[in-house]
């Protein structure tokens, strides 16, 4: 059984075009459905407007999907009530993109990562002291720096932290929203490192939202590219990339620059007009699909 | 890091630029003695990653840098003229008319309040290029040529109006209004997405080869360096470290910052481990007394923390020269000081 499965998510905003306007209604997340096996790290890629932002945060209830089932371990997410949706939500932890803006500046480090351990009445204040230790070692920050503040951090070590606070809870899914775009390109290797290593070690499952790439092939099993709010296509990495088959996937590999000045560039320039917007999603080839 | 050679096709000369702020804490260097050169129609990546020096040399250049920074050394020689010299009204006919500058967030460059066509003819004006209908015209034609579609009616639009992508090709549009022979591109295409991205350097390889363009190009995306560069300077904590043509760089990469950045790039096995460079990059005034990249290098030793390295030069000839700052390479270290061990790494990792 899945660890996470989505089914037929959708996720719509209305917004009306002045005073007396007609209202429009936008699409964010339009019948998305997939699964992630346990261990897995499954790959959201898309670019701004995607949606991909939307669909982590849905599954999260940080926003309320206006249809769909987000079944983690068997339960709908989106049945249960306030409390339950609280005990649920240990399981499942996110970190974001921006480690300047998702830290509050004006908490401790340590207090910061022990307050999940808070919110949910864990252990005594001596016991969660000791397991912020540990997660500190575990993320591989200096336990000596508890007491500082976030803004005494590199951005690198601010997503550590955001990263040991997300582990607090002992989760077995993690959502991690772009985690290492906002860093410098030679502090990225470091977190992508420590995002692998803890997976292996604590068993992990993430969910991977990101445009970069070069970075999702690289540690993503399976992946699903999204443009305005659908899945186009999805499959195994290295079999998507190496065959994609949709024309905006196409569209979207041949855009990312290449660190080799002799390769072969040929770019595709995507025609909307070229493809059915409305076409389901079907199987291309054995757990590939492709709405083609 | 060449000296000023004064050759006919060399358009920009930087030589022994220095530029400092001056912090509370005493002055800071961002930019320490940095010379490059860039040639009439070619392309010259600045790689380098936040806090590098990179931004504020591109600033120097145009006499930009704000209170509390100045430009505490060197020469800015641009068509034979040290721009440090000019006045500042000498100095305003060269800003925009003949070195342009794009930045990275085009809803910041742009005036929110006044339509692309007037911001593109107010230009025209300023430099006595052209006024009324025949500035409106030559805007159209502009935004026409970074092909803006229907340039008549965006003409009229404001900034808001546009999405991330066409904003940045008003900003190109703009950059171009006085032909300039040299344009300076800080970051031109990090806010966009990959698509748009890859439009717009399609845009500026294809501007460059029909207006005969010199290119300053400034980014952190060695994949952005690998499509664009012919030349290329790696700049960490204020100084050049590394300079080479783009196939040099890529295929013979010596210092071990430039090997470190190529080696973070994802790739190879699935889930293997990356090349992580360990550490971060010294903040500004913080530097260390040697070469800034001693304390993240897996290379260090001895002279390393004694005093920055000079430059070693690796190829000669100016069009292809290699250079770099390492005392790997350092001819007086690597005859016989140097231990037998860290003699034979440059080449090999691990």
């Amino acid at each position: 059984m899945p660890l996470l499965e989505v089914r037929h998510l959708s996720k719509t905003f209305s917004r009306r075009k002045g005073l007396f306007g007609a209202t429009s209604v936008v699409r964010a997340v339009d019948d998305v459905s997939f699964s992630i096996e346990r261990g897995e790290t499954f790959g959201l890629v898309g670019e701004s407007g995607s949606g991909k932002t939307t669909t982590g945060r849905c599954i999260l209830r940080l926003v309320e999907p206006t249809g769909g089932e987000v079944i983690v371990d068997g339960r709908d997410v989106l049945k249960l009530s306030r409390g339950d949706l609280r005990r649920a939500r240990r399981d499942m932890q996110v970190v974001f993109q921006d480690p300047y803006s998702s830290l509050n500046p004006r908490m401790r480090v340590s207090d910061i990562v022990e307050e999940p351990l808070i919110i949910h009445k864990l252990g005594s204040r001596s016991e969660r002291r000791e397991r912020v230790r540990q997660l500190f070692a575990l993320v591989g920050l200096n336990p000596d720096h508890l007491e500082r503040y976030p803004h005494e951090f590199s951005g690198g070590q601010r997503q550590r932290i955001g990263l040991a606070r997300a582990l607090a809870l002992n989760p077995s899914l993690i959502i991690a929203d772009e985690p290492v775009s906002a860093l410098d390109v030679s502090v990225q290797a470091q977190v992508v490192n420590l995002l692998m290593e803890l997976q292996e070690r604590l068993k992990l499952t993430y969910l991977f939202i990101a445009h970069d790439l070069r970075l999702v092939e690289h540690i993503c099993s399976r992946v699903a590219v999204m443009y305005l709010g659908k899945i186009v296509e999805m499959g195994e990495t290295a079999k998507l990339f190496a065959s994609p088959q949709h024309p905006y996937t196409r569209a979207l590999l041949s855009a990312i620059p290449v660190p080799d000045p002799d390769a072969p560039r040929q770019r595709l320039v995507l025609d909307p007009a070229s493809f059915d917007r409305a076409a389901p999603l079907r199987e291309v080839a054995a757990g590939h699909f492709a709405a083609v | 890091m060449p000296e000023g050679t004064g050759s006919a096709s060399t358009l920009l000369s930087v030589e022994h630029l220095t530029t400092v702020f001056d912090l509370p804490a005493g002055p800071a260097p961002a930019v320490i003695d940095v010379s490059f050169h860039v040639d009439a129609g070619e392309t010259l990546c600045l790689v380098g990653e936040s806090g590098s020096g990179k931004s504020v040399t591109a600033l120097s250049i145009l006499r930009l840098v704000q209170r509390p920074g100045r430009i505490a050394g060197g020469r800015i020689v641009f068509r034979g003229r040290d721009l440090l010299t000019l006045d500042e009204r000498g100095m305003q006919k060269v800003r925009g008319a003949q070195i342009a500058l794009i930045f990275q967030e085009p809803m910041t460059a742009l005036n929110p309040v006044f339509t692309i066509g007037n911001q593109i003819e107010e230009t025209l004006m300023v430099h006595g290029i052209a006024r009324g209908r025949a500035a409106r015209d030559r805007a159209i034609e502009l935004l026409d040529a970074v092909s803006i579609p229907e340039p008549q009616k965006r003409v009229r639009d404001y900034p808001h109006q546009l999405s991330g992508g066409l904003r940045q090709r008003a900003l190109i549009a703009l950059a171009l209004a006085c032909s300039p022979a040299l344009v300076i591109a800080d970051e031109p295409t990090t806010a966009l997405d990959v698509t748009i991205q890859a439009q717009l350097l399609d845009l500026l390889r294809d501007l460059q080869k029909r207006l005969g363009l010199a290119l300053l190009l400034i980014t952190h995306d060695l994949g952005v360096v690998a499509e664009m560069a012919d030349r290329v300077a790696v700049m960490y904590a204020g100084r050049i470290v590394e300079e080479a043509p783009v196939r040099d760089l890529f295929r013979d990469p010596r210092h071990p910052y430039t090997r470190g950045l190529l080696g973070s790039i994802p790739g190879g096995t699935r889930g293997s481990k990356l090349q992580a460079i360990h550490g971060t990059v010294p903040p500004i005034g913080q530097l260390p007394p040697g070469c800034g990249f001693a304390p993240r290098c897996p290379h260090r030793f001895e002279p390393c923390d004694i005093a920055p390295p000079g430059v070693t030069i690796i190829a000669a000839p100016r069009a292809s020269r290699h250079a770099t700052r390492c005392y790997l390479y350092s001819p007086a270290i690597a005859s016989g000081v140097l231990p037998e061990e860290t003699r034979r790494t440059p080449g090999t990792r691990g």
